[in-house]
């Protein structure tokens, strides 16, 4: 499985990074080389295998559906590089 | 006396519950050392005015009698971990400004213990790394050096800033996390002791996250008793993570015997790497008699599926981490691009996101993109997570024929030069986790003990992989290692 220039445009706009055109034949490469180490993968017998989802043997917790810590706006906009009014803000998004 | 940031977390505690040291004394002796160590860049936001409230808090504390074993102890915490109005950012530029609103579960442990905060450390960003040259403040540097060549060299990674720290005495003990490695391969190159705890003992709430189910934090010190005792005060169950688990901590610091006689260790053959330095081997060798010679019984097992923990690693890793960082979009906090005129949402994102993160954290990040992108899903990512559970399967037949605790090198290599690694393919940075990355695949806790000097006067260490959720025990058994090995150099000071 060999990445072109194609797919690595595409992967770095899945990712939403801006890569500039002349980056992305190295981008390819570095992806190449990394894949080409996962392919090792492909050796091993997995016939039957489960794939892990958890590595300690545990039922999540469960609890009530409810309001635990709300009503602290002030502090979830603190961080926020642009707020306002009480909302994020953010460039258009609808025409 | 010596000189008071030189003492152990064990040795302060017991002069502070005599009344011989006040906490107040030990914490100015730990920021003048911080103050003196800039050239190791290892504190990278310093935090002297909390550190002394919190000091004179326990102070009061310990003269009320109501002294926890940490009361009063300054620890150095690493950049990944959140902690309530002081920057936390993950050594990364997307972060740059963020202040949390709140503490993350573990620090909260250390400050309701009594632990006094020295500053923020540093590390790879997004604790991506082996070396702690991705970091966005720069590289931390080892205070160890080869011999009186000034090269200066890696403290490791991702951790590396509290290795360096721990290593040059700047504070007691620090905390890290670990992903592949990111504790117990600094802690092998500083001479210095860090344990993994088994997935679920400490919670991940307010760590900043980079592969959810491999991350742990856990304590980076100067000996195996500071380890057992700051990673009791570190452990709790958190409802904040439902991956943390309801299960009692037991007494680390209590389960301390040295004596290890009739336990079984493991030597695994496929630990056994080409190419890995003939010294890496002896000292493994000299580690083996050491624990045979302390009574344990020692036997060779197999853990067939080690050569693809690695590989299965570069799939899981980098697909938790692109899942992760998506949060890191200019809108909610940290750093937002400047936007050209007629630009949109989609700009900002990806103009943000390529100015905020370096460049290992973006292949990252598209390296996990690309292998959870449709048609590649059950090729990569599913065939990754089927070796984890044989990876895992590998340890569970180990362990039931009897095996306590497992024996292997901690690192292919002792600190290597910064910038040595520069050119070569990512993969060979990679490697640097060959011996560690198994462990967070099968979720086990495993404990880095440094054992001896190479030729060149750098330290090298040994990884002990213990049973889940018997941290107790492999501690012990890190113990006897660590008073066979009677390790006590430290680097010569240049900084």
């Amino acid at each position: 499985m060999s990445i072109d220039t194609d797919t690595a445009a595409r992967v770095a706009k899945l990712a939403r990074i801006k890569v500039e055109p002349d980056q992305l034949p190295a981008l390819a490469e570095e992806f190449n080389n990394i894949l080409g180490f996962i392919e090792q993968l492909n050796e091993v017998d997995v016939e039957g295998v489960e794939p892990m989802t958890s590595v300690t043997p545990q039922r999540l917790k469960r609890r009530e559906d409810v309001v635990t810590e709300g009503d602290q706006q002030d502090k979830i906009l603190a961080n926020a590089p642009d707020a306002r009014e009480g909302f994020f803000a953010v460039p258009k998004v609808v025409e | 006396m010596t000189e008071l940031n030189k003492l152990t977390i064990a040795e302060a505690r017991d002069l502070l519950r005599s009344g011989d040291v006040t906490s107040k004394a030990l914490t100015e002796a730990c920021l003048s050392a911080v103050e003196g160590a800039g050239a190791l860049n290892a504190f990278v936001h310093k935090t002297p005015e909390i550190a002394l409230q919190q000091a004179e808090a326990a102070d009061a504390r310990l003269k009320a009698g109501d002294a926890p074993a940490l009361c009063g102890i300054p620890l150095g915490i690493k950049d990944l971990y959140c902690t309530k109005g002081v920057p936390s950012q993950a050594a990364s530029s997307i972060l740059e400004g963020f202040k949390p609103e709140y503490e993350s579960t573990v620090t909260q442990n250390l400050f309701d213990d009594g632990a006094v905060m020295l500053g923020k450390l540093n590390m790879d960003e997004f604790a991506m790394g082996s070396s702690n040259e991705t970091s966005a403040y720069g590289n931390a540097v080892n205070p160890w050096r080869r011999g009186n060549d000034d090269t200066a060299l890696t403290p490791g990674g991702s951790s590396g800033g509290s290795a360096a720290a721990v290593a040059a005495d700047l504070c007691l003990g620090a905390t890290g996390t670990d992903t592949g490695g990111s504790i117990r391969q600094p802690c092998a190159l500083t001479g210095t002791v860090g344990i993994k705890p088994t997935y679920g003992r400490c919670s991940r709430w307010g760590i900043i996250a980079f592969a959810s189910s491999l991350d742990q934090a856990g304590p980076m010190t100067k000996t195996v008793r500071d380890s057992a005792i700051m990673l009791q005060s570190m452990c709790s169950h958190d409802a904040k993570d439902s991956t943390s688990t309801d299960l009692p901590v037991p007494d680390f610091e209590a389960a301390l015997t040295g004596d290890i006689r009739g336990k079984t260790i493991g030597i695994p053959r496929e630990y056994r790497i080409d190419g890995i330095p003939d010294e890496i081997d002896a000292i493994w060798k000299r580690g083996t008699e050491m624990l045979k010679d302390a009574g344990a019984k020692v036997v060779d097992i197999s853990l067939p599926h080690t050569k693809y923990a690695l590989p299965a690693y570069y799939v899981i890793a980098p697909a938790e981490a692109s899942s992760n960082l998506a949060r890191y979009d200019g809108v909610r906090y940290g750093h937002r691009a400047k936007l050209a005129q007629g630009d949109g949402i989609t700009e900002m994102y990806e103009k943000t996101r390529a100015e905020g993160f370096g460049h290992e954290v973006q292949r990252r990040i598209m390296v996990g993109t690309y292998v959870l992108s449709a048609g590649f899903y059950d090729a990569y990512y599913n065939r990754a997570r089927k070796v984890r559970t044989l990876i895992k399967r590998d340890f569970e037949e180990a362990f039931a024929q009897g095996v306590d605790a497992i024996l292997t090198p901690a690192t292919p290599s002792a600190a290597f030069g910064l910038g040595e690694m520069k050119d070569a393919d990512p993969v060979q940075m990679y490697l640097n986790d060959v011996f560690t990355v198994t462990v967070n695949l099968a979720g086990l806790p495993g404990v880095s003990v440094p054992a001896g000097l190479d030729k060149q006067g750098l330290p090298l260490g040994l990884q002990l992989i213990g049973r889940p959720w018997e941290e107790a025990d492999l501690l012990n058994t890190a113990l006897a290692l660590e008073t066979a090995a009677g390790f006590v150099d430290k680097p010569a000071k240049w900084w």
